[in-house]
Formats: structure tokens, sequence, C-alpha cells
């Protein structure tokens, strides 16, 4: 508070013009903040590029070793492998979850009745450990008579579905509960979204007599563009770094079989925490930064508001 | 289209009931995995693997064991400080930050906002230990503070909260300008008030992601008496046996308080009244 | 030189009070907590000057855990260890040599299973255990019995022949009981490479596990008889009931390899008649796989701390603790006298893994966790994708090398 007053002070001065005032207080607002993010964030993220020069195992002094790591990883045929995995979850993922979590949230906004259950439904799988829901799918994956989808797929009278131990399927497989666990999330950001959308505004467009879509379509959907973008950007960033799924449903916790559902930072978890190599790992996580910004600066171009 | 005859009216009635099933069995669907945890628990050892719905000989032995053979309740204090610090501060600092990089404008603002937003870019998985070396250099081991303090403020927050505050109209901040509010009044009176649900989600997520953090903490504490709940469950899964079902126990007793947050604070995700009563 | 500076200035602080503290670490699980907190006691009242303070940590992250400690110099003075983690940690100079002080390097050469002269650079022992481990076959009687067998498999053929009449699908053609379960990822690469590739008449590395050394007769022989359990025999499924020890706790496998540790897994399981077997030998050739946990003493213990601390891990290496080990923990003795006590072979579920200690091999891993994942994605080549034994082999071996090059 003490500073607070010695800068209200100062802004107070007369020589100051109003857009240098406001500039003031922004910094006011984000001295802490800023501090923190360098000694968090940046510092290690700058070690980090540092360490994917070297060869260090942790326990032993780092060893400077030039662009040696990233020449391995280039040179390296299950990395490309890897690399394609981690779009593919993308690629499938963010849509198919967008999609579905909108069509949940937008629906359910409408309901009175039942409402909060039904949300915390949606929300429940969000909020349990990833450790023990994946030991569930696993089940749910084995083959008839043990597995609940191959017996319903036998019921159907279909063919039963290798799933997890499938180079095919194992990916879609991981996915589903990935998308399924991350759903609630999005529903309830999508909720928030649509009840930031002032009531004003969809009165006054349903007395001027405009139908469901064209609500949709010219007040909602605009007002929600911010949460769009959000949710967009934040879940391009959750699927290109998914990790838990895989880990706990893929035997040994390996990405398999064959390495068909081996995303990029299970591969960085390996190297860095079975292997040791930290170098490496921190050269994987170099390029993991680069793809992020630049998938994500484009998303923000791509959505700039018209 | 928008001049429907009055006796269509059951129509869209009967629609608006098929949605609602079609929400609901979905709701259902959804919780399938949980019921089966929670069923998994109350089983014994060698029946887990059979996959009967419902247990021979149901048992609450697991929760017992794990009542008896561990400090569950140091653990839920612990998870719970480290959670509720970690979601104050977070709601805080984030929806500030959030607030100015929306509404002010300087210059810098651009290259802040993609810094914070890279922070997201970097698993934590590769901070762990730079922060550990750095925890260690500032005394923090083995503390609360050393647990908490690299979550006490989220890019991801940053972001959520920036985006919502562009629903904010300028207007209303012009208006409390004019009135003579200074700039922490204006946000924090006027602003705030009106990303009440992004506020309550953010809260919400925050303590999730707190209460199911594993790696992080459990690198910085040495001592058990600074266990949270995941780090304490991870000592069920042994180096080659994983007791399920005591897991599967743990995991349910764990639901309970992240649960009794979602409700608490699913409810402010309401839509804001003040927007309505002003324009019209 | 920062790093050295600190060690000796934690050396020189002097100790306050009569009694000296050390600090043991190891994983946390049920049992080596009991028999740990068992062997601190009676060690403290042995020697009352010494107090233990034991602290454990979940086991996924305990090698983590203790790199990390140890990089930052916040490790404990006493440190369980495994096997194949040593060298890291003798060469980045983070352990000190045992002294002939409580525990000569003679006693452990003469009384110590070889398998752990491992631990030895240059004539010094940097860490010893406490017990050992070896794998077996668990095979369920009732099982046995209702498919008319009578005893175990002694030999692979025999194995072979009594997975096949232990299998069983439904009227669909699924599988409802395997005969034999395969789970790779478990204890079954080590039986390949430590077992069968010797008994198909190879040697699975030279050059002290530089080379790999089973691209050949030997490892495709080997390879194609762990595969055809699934593809020819089809006694199996890869992935059954999830996890091989699952499928045999449940009732739905009859055979099964595994370590002597799984024992309580399956004691547990209370309607359940089972027992253990030695690994079925062939052309007369007979293997095993031991892997094992160490006690080492860490930079960070000097002056009266390191002398109670090579104290403590004397007694950890004692007969004694050893006795308490298998008994609680239920591990085998790492000292030849203790395991070969006659209630130890004659134990039905401990004796036919003392048995294979007798022959059993350590792999000196460079990574355990890649060098077993290469082998999986070769098995699954051969399962899932038809590729030809010989073609996954030459895959493997390039994989292997290129990771113990490295």
């Amino acid at each position: 508070m003490n500073t607070n007053t010695i800068a209200s002070q100062s802004i107070n001065k007369k020589y100051f013009s109003v857009a240098q005032k406001k500039a003031m207080w922004a910094w006011l607002f984000l001295a802490i903040p800023i501090i923190f993010f360098i000694v968090v964030r940046f510092y290690p993220t700058i070690d980090s590029f540092y360490i994917s020069l070297t060869k260090w195992n942790i326990v032993q002094d780092k060893e400077f070793i030039g662009l040696e790591n990233y020449i391995r990883l280039f040179s390296d045929p299950v990395f490309w492998v890897v690399l394609s995995n981690t779009f593919e979850y993308l690629i499938l993922g963010m849509p198919i979850s967008l999609v579905l979590s909108f069509t949940i949230a937008y629906n359910l906004d409408k309901f009175k009745f039942g409402h909060t259950f039904i949300r915390a439904c949606y929300f429940i799988p969000y909020l349990t450990t990833a450790v023990a829901m994946a030991w569930v799918w696993r089940w749910f994956y084995q083959s008839a008579p043990i597995g609940l989808f191959n017996n319903i797929l036998i019921e159907l009278g279909l063919e039963q579905m290798m799933f997890l131990r499938s180079t095919e399927q194992a990916l879609p497989s991981v996915l589903a509960p990935a998308i399924w666990a991350g759903l609630g999330f999005q529903i309830l950001i999508f909720m928030a979204g649509l009840r930031s959308v002032p009531a004003s505004y969809l009165e006054a467009a349903k007395i001027d007599g405009a139908g469901r879509w064209q609500v949709l379509k010219e007040i909602t959907l605009p007002h929600l563009w911010p949460t769009i973008v959000f949710l967009v950007v934040i879940s391009t960033i959750g699927f290109l770094r998914i990790f838990d799924q895989v880990y706990n449903m893929t035997l040994d916790g390996q990405g398999g079989p064959i390495n068909s559902s081996r995303p990029l930072v299970l591969h960085i978890y390996q190297s860095a925490f079975a292997d040791f190599e930290m170098g490496f790992a921190a050269a994987q996580t170099v390029v993991l930064f680069a793809i992020l910004s630049i998938i994500t600066f484009i998303q923000f171009k791509l959505m700039r508001r018209k | 289209m928008s001049n429907l005859p009055t006796n269509m009216k059951a129509v869209p009635d009967m629609k608006k009931l098929l949605t609602w099933t079609v929400l609901c069995i979905g709701g259902l669907a959804m919780i399938m995995p949980l019921i089966f945890m929670f069923i998994t628990s109350l089983k014994v050892g060698e029946e887990v693997y059979t996959l009967s719905f419902w247990p021979d000989e149901p048992t609450l032995e697991n929760y017992i064991y794990l009542f008896e053979n561990s400090n569950f309740l140091i653990w839920f204090f612990n998870s719970f400080v480290v959670a509720i610090v970690t979601t104050i501060s977070v709601l805080f600092f984030d929806s500030l930050v959030g607030y100015t990089l929306c509404k002010f404008e300087f210059k810098g603002k651009k290259l802040v906002f993609v810094a914070i937003l890279s922070t997201l870019l970097i698993p934590t998985e590769m901070l762990v230990i730079p922060w550990y070396l750095m925890v260690k250099d500032f005394g923090w081991l083995d503390t609360y503070w050393g647990i908490m303090f690299p979550g006490m403020i989220s890019g991801f927050g940053v972001f959520l909260m920036k985006q919502f505050f562009e629903t904010v109209p300028d207007d209303y901040i012009h208006a409390a300008r004019i009135d003579g509010l200074n700039e922490f009044q204006i946000w924090w009176k006027v602003a705030m008030p009106m990303v009440g649900p992004a506020l309550s989600a953010l809260a919400i997520f925050t303590f999730l992601g707190n209460w199911t953090a594993f790696l992080w903490p459990m690198i910085v504490s040495n001592d058990p008496e600074l266990y949270t709940v995941p780090v304490g469950l991870a000592s069920f899964s042994g180096e080659f046996n994983t007791d399920w079902e005591l897991i599967m126990a743990g995991a349910s007793v764990a639901t309970i308080p992240t649960l009794i947050v979602f409700i608490l604070l699913q409810k402010y995700i309401v839509r804001g009244v003040v927007m309505s009563g002003l324009k019209g | 030189m920062k790093k050295m500076l600190l060690i000796l200035l934690l050396g020189l602080i002097p100790m306050t009070g009569g009694a000296v503290e050390i600090e043991y670490w190891q994983y946390k699980y049920d049992a080596r907590v009991k028999a740990v907190d068992l062997l601190i006691k009676k060690f403290e009242k042995q020697n009352p000057e010494i107090n233990v303070k034991h602290v454990k940590f979940p086991y996924a992250q305990y090698r983590t855990k203790v790199a990390a400690a140890m990089a930052a110099q916040h490790g404990p003075d006493v440190l369980q260890l495994y096997y194949g983690w040593v060298s890291d940690y003798h060469s980045a100079g983070l352990l000190q040599p045992l002294t002939d002080k409580y525990i000569t390097a003679k006693e452990v050469d003469e009384q110590f299973y070889p398998i752990v002269q491992s631990m030895k650079y240059d004539g010094v022992y940097y860490a010893l255990p406490t017990a050992v481990r070896t794998v077996g076959l668990f095979w369920n009687k009732k099982l046995f019995k209702k498919a008319g067998l009578t005893h175990p498999p002694k030999t692979l053929d025999e194995l072979v022949e009594m997975s096949k009449k232990l299998t069983k699908r439904d009227k669909h053609g699924n599988l409802t009981q395997a005969g034999f379960a395969v789970d790779v990822a478990k204890q079954y690469h080590h039986w390949w490479r430590e077992v069968l590739i010797r008994q198909m008449g190879g040697e699975p590395y030279t050059n002290n596990y530089q080379q790999v050394n089973y691209n050949n007769e030997a490892g495709a022989k080997a390879l194609e008889f762990l595969t055809d359990f699934i593809k020819t025999h089809k006694v199996t499924e890869p992935g059954f009931m999830d996890e091989g020890q699952a499928a045999f706790k449940s009732g739905r496998a009859a055979m099964y390899i595994d370590g002597l540790f799984r024992i309580p897994t399956f004691k547990k399981a209370r309607r359940l008649d089972w027992s253990v077997a030695e690994l079925p030998s062939h052309n007369g050739i007979k293997s095993n796989v031991s892997s094992y946990w160490v006690n080492a003493v860490t930079q960070k213990a000097k002056g009266e701390k390191r002398d109670a601390a090579e104290k403590f891990i004397a007694f950890l290496s004692s007969e004694e603790a050893m006795q308490v080990w298998i008994d609680i923990v239920g591990e085998l003795p790492a000292r030849t006298a203790a395991a070969q006590k006659k209630e130890n072979v004659e134990h039905e579920l401990y004796g036919p893994f003392i048995q294979g200690l007798g022959y059993a091999h350590s792999t000196q891993f460079k990574s355990e966790a890649s060098q077993r994942q290469v082998l999986l994605n070769a098995f699954d080549r051969v399962i899932l994708q038809g590729m030809p034994v010989k073609e996954a082999l030459t895959q493997l071996a390039d994989e292997e090398q290129k990771i113990l090059n490295k």
C-alpha cells in the first residue's frame, strides 16, 4: 500500500500527461508480477536453452557440446514420428473437444432444471487424478470378454478392436480420455463466456424478432470471441503438451506400441527422468517451445478481430 | 423464421426435452469411469481384476487401511494450505495483470503479454530441476513457501482474465474515472465485479491445479510433514506393485474436497446483473 | 570448486549434543519401510550414540528426487541406490568408499554372491546390498490340476506343451484363460536377455555389456521362442488382462514369470492356490537374472557422521539384517551363508529363487528403461506388424547398440 500512495502522489503532479499517468499505473500494477516471472519462469527457461548445449545427467557436471544434441535429435527417426504424433493429437483433439464443449455449454446454458447436477457430471472427470482414471480406461479397452467397449461392439454385432494394442488405434484411444478429462474445463470457460454476454443484448435481439441462429451468429459468437481465442490457444498448448494420459495408459509409459502414440513431452520426460539426459531433453524442450510459439503466433494473427 | 405461429410452440418443447435428455445421458456417460473407480475402491485385492460390476463382498477395508497407515489428514491439510494460498494470490495478481494488459495503453504492452504467454509453452518437467536449485539457494526447501512459490502467479490466469476483461465495456471505466476513482479503485470496484464468472472459473482451476500438483511438491519437500495428497498417494505404487484398490480409495477421497470447491464456486458462474440493468 | 568448499565447510561444522544423527533415504514401500524401521531400532540399541533418521519417497520419482537432491547437496548421509545407478554416482564423485573398519573388501569378496562385485571400483567397495532378487516361474496349482498336470514344467519344451493344455477360450474364441502370460514390459525382457539367449547357445553381450552380441542364430531362436507363445501357440494375447500379474492373480493365467518381489502380491489373493518353480532349463542350460539395491555413503557424511554411516551400512549388510529382510520384505540374503540356510533353501516359495541365485546374471544397463523399450518395440514389430524375427532382431541390435554407445 505504501508504494501505492507514493506512486499516486507523483502521478498527481501536474507535469505528467494523462497517457503517462496511465502508463505509470500500468507499470506499477505489473511490477511484482514481472519480477516474479523473470525469476520463476524466464531465468529457468533461458537456463534450459543453455543446458540444451551441454551433456548433463544432473549428478555430474555439465559438459559443453555445442549443437550436438540438436544434430542427434534431428537425425533420430523416432523424433520425427513423435513430432507427427504430437500434431495428430492437436489436429484431432482441439477441434473435436471445442465443438463438443461448445455444443454442450450452449445447450446446457438454456436449462435450469437439473442444470447444476448435469454440469457437475461433465466437470467431475476434470477433478480426478489422471493415474486412477487411466487405469479404468485401460480396462475399458481390454478385449472381450473383459473390456467394456469390446463387449459393446460384440453386442452390436461388430468386430472387436485392438485399441491400445494396435499401432493405428492407440493414439485415438489415448486421446479419447484426454478429451474426456478436459471437456469439463472447456465447458466451464464457455459457460463463463456465454454468461458474460450482456443479457440486455440478447433480449434486445429477441424483441427485434431474431431467430435462434441469428442470435447465435450475430450476438453470442461475436461476444464470445475473446473466450474462443482463449480456448483455441490454451487447448492447442494443452494438446501439444499431452502427457498424463499417454504416460499412464500405454505399456510401461512408453507411448507404444512402437512409439505410435508417443508425444513430444513424453519423449522429453523419458530423456530427462528415465535416461537422465538433461541436455538432450532441454534441446527437445527448445524445439517444443519454438513450435508452440509459431503456432500461437499464427493463431493470434488469424483470430485478430476484424 | 421470426414469425412462427403460436400453435407451433409444442414442437420446440419436444426438441428441448430431447436436448435435455441427450445432455443428461451424456453427463451420466461422463461419470461412468468414476463410478467404476469408486466401486473398485470397495473391492478386496484379488477381486479388483474380476470385472464384476458390484463386488461380491463390498468392504471399506481399503479406506480403513488408508486412514490407519497413512497421514491422510496431514496431507489434506497441506494440500489445502497450498491450494488456498495460491488461489488467492493468483486471483489477485492474475486479474490485476490481465486487466492492465487489456485496458491500459503503454509502450511494451505487447511484449509483456507475449512474454507472459510464453511461460505456458515450457513444460513444468523441465523447470523442476532449476527451481530446485534456486529454492535451495533461497533456503526455502521443506517449507510451504517452497512448494507454493512457482504457482503464485500464472500465465494461464493472466491470459484468461485479459480475455474476459475485453467483454467489460470501456464506457464504465471512463465513467468511473470521471467520478474520481483512482486506477486501482476502478479495477477493484468497477471492473472486477463484472468478471465474476471468469474469476470463479479461475479459482476452480487454480485450486484444482494445486490440489493435484505432484512433481514439484514431491521434489521440493523431504519432510513427510509437508506431503500433499498426490505425493502421499504415490507411495502406494512400488517398484513392481501398485495397490490399485488403495489408489482408487485414495483418489475417491481426494476428489471430495475438489468437488466441494467446485460446487461452492460454480454458482457464481452466473450472468452478470450489473450490465443488464444499465443498458437496455 | 564451490561445491568442494561447501562440502568441506559442512564437514567442519561441529556436532551439537552427544548423539550423531545420520539421515537414510530409500523409496517408500510398506514392507521395506517396516523392515528398515525395525533394523534402525536394533542398530540404535547396539549403538546408542547414533540416531538414524529414516526418510522415504515414492518409488516412481525416487531416482529424480535423489539426483536433484545430490546435485543440490541436500541429500542424505546414507543412500539406497539401484545397482544400475551406482557407476554414475561413483564417477560423479558423490559417493565415499567403504573403509575396512567395519567390513573388509575381502569379506565381501568371499562371503557375498559374486554379482555384488560390480560395486567394487579399484579394489574398494562403494556400496553394499542387503538383499538380492531373482525370477521364477509362478504356476497356478488349481488350474494345473484341472488340466490333469501334476508338476510345473522343467524344460522349455515342457513349458510350451503345458501352456497349450492350459489355455481356454469361450465359444466366440475369446481368450478366457492364458496358459502362459507374457508381459514383456515386466521381467520377460530380462528372461529373454539373460536366460533364453544363453539357453539357445548365445551370450547376450560382450565387452562387459558394452557390445550387443545377440544378432545371430541364438538371438533369433530366443526371440522366436518368446513371440511364438502369441503368434504360433496362441496361449496368450498381447496386453491380456492389462498386466501379466493381474491375469495370474485373478486366476486367468496358469503360468507367469516374475521376480520374487511378486510373492506378497499373490499371497494377498486369498482364493489363489499357487506355487513357484525354478525357471525351465533348455539343452541342460540353467540361467537366471538378478537385480538388487545397495546402500552407499554420500559425500555429505563427514567425520563422526561418516563413521556412523559406515557402521550402519555394515549393519544393514549383516546376516542378522538379511534374515529380517527376507522375513519382512521377502528378498534374498546377499550373503551366501545366510541364503543357504536350511530354512531358506527348503522354503516352498523362496527355495526356487535361491536356486536361481546360484546361476544368475546381472545385466549392466546403460539405461534400463530405454533398453527395455527397444526390446518391447522389436517384440511388437513381430507380433503386431508381422515383421520377420531376423529383421526385427537386426533393428533391435542396432537400436540397443546406439543406446550403449551414448
